[in-house]
């Protein structure tokens, strides 16, 4: 899983029956202290509670498929969570 | 299996139903020296990893559904060794 920041939606006109319920959203890829790392990408929302702004944790390929209810939908890219807080423990605390 | 090191945890109350009750680590990536190879990867905690440990992560979705022991998990990587020591050669 990666951290991610969700920066817009995308609003299918026609979809597959599967994904007619679910969210699509660009989310731009974070690295871990929060700063963009690599090219926006669409995920399909999990949750189904994430918006712009809100900074999330996706996955890719086959775990993405299994993110969604209904599950095994032909998705990329998924939403598994809601990131409240990332802890990045000091480097004095790494480095004893 | 990819080796890393425990640099930090997610908190999250909104979540897919497998990740309750479990925590997520935030590991750097490690090369074979055990310095960071550039990277990261949110993994699942297997076994009570804690702050600055190196661990072993298995970083495979077949293999993660086996541990947790859920077909329909979508989890990738999940933490399932402390390692104590890296020998080369």
């Amino acid at each position: 899983m990666l951290l991610g920041r969700v920066i817009g939606t995308v609003v299918p006109a026609v979809l597959v029956d599967e994904l007619t319920a679910t969210p699509l959203l660009w989310v731009q890829p974070l690295d871990r202290d929060g700063k963009a790392e690599g090219e926006p990408l669409v995920c399909a929302d999990g949750t189904r509670m994430a918006g712009p702004g809100q900074v999330i944790y996706w996955v890719a390929s086959r775990e993405a498929a299994l993110a969604l209810d209904p599950w095994f939908v032909p998705v990329d890219d998924a939403i598994v969570g809601l990131v409240d807080e990332v802890r990045n423990y000091p480097a004095a605390d790494l480095n004893p | 299996m990819i080796l890393g090191r425990v640099t930090g945890s997610v908190v999250s109350t909104i979540h897919h139903p497998v990740v309750a009750g479990r925590k997520l680590l935030l590991a750097e990536r490690l090369d074979a020296n055990g310095r960071p190879a550039g990277g990261y990867v949110i993994a699942m905690d297997g076994i009570g990893a804690g702050q600055g440990e190196t661990v072993l992560i298995l970083d495979e979705g077949n293999g993660a559904r086996q541990i947790l022991e859920d077909d329909s998990a979508p989890v990738r990587s999940i933490v399932v060794a402390i390692v104590d020591a890296i020998n080369i050669g």
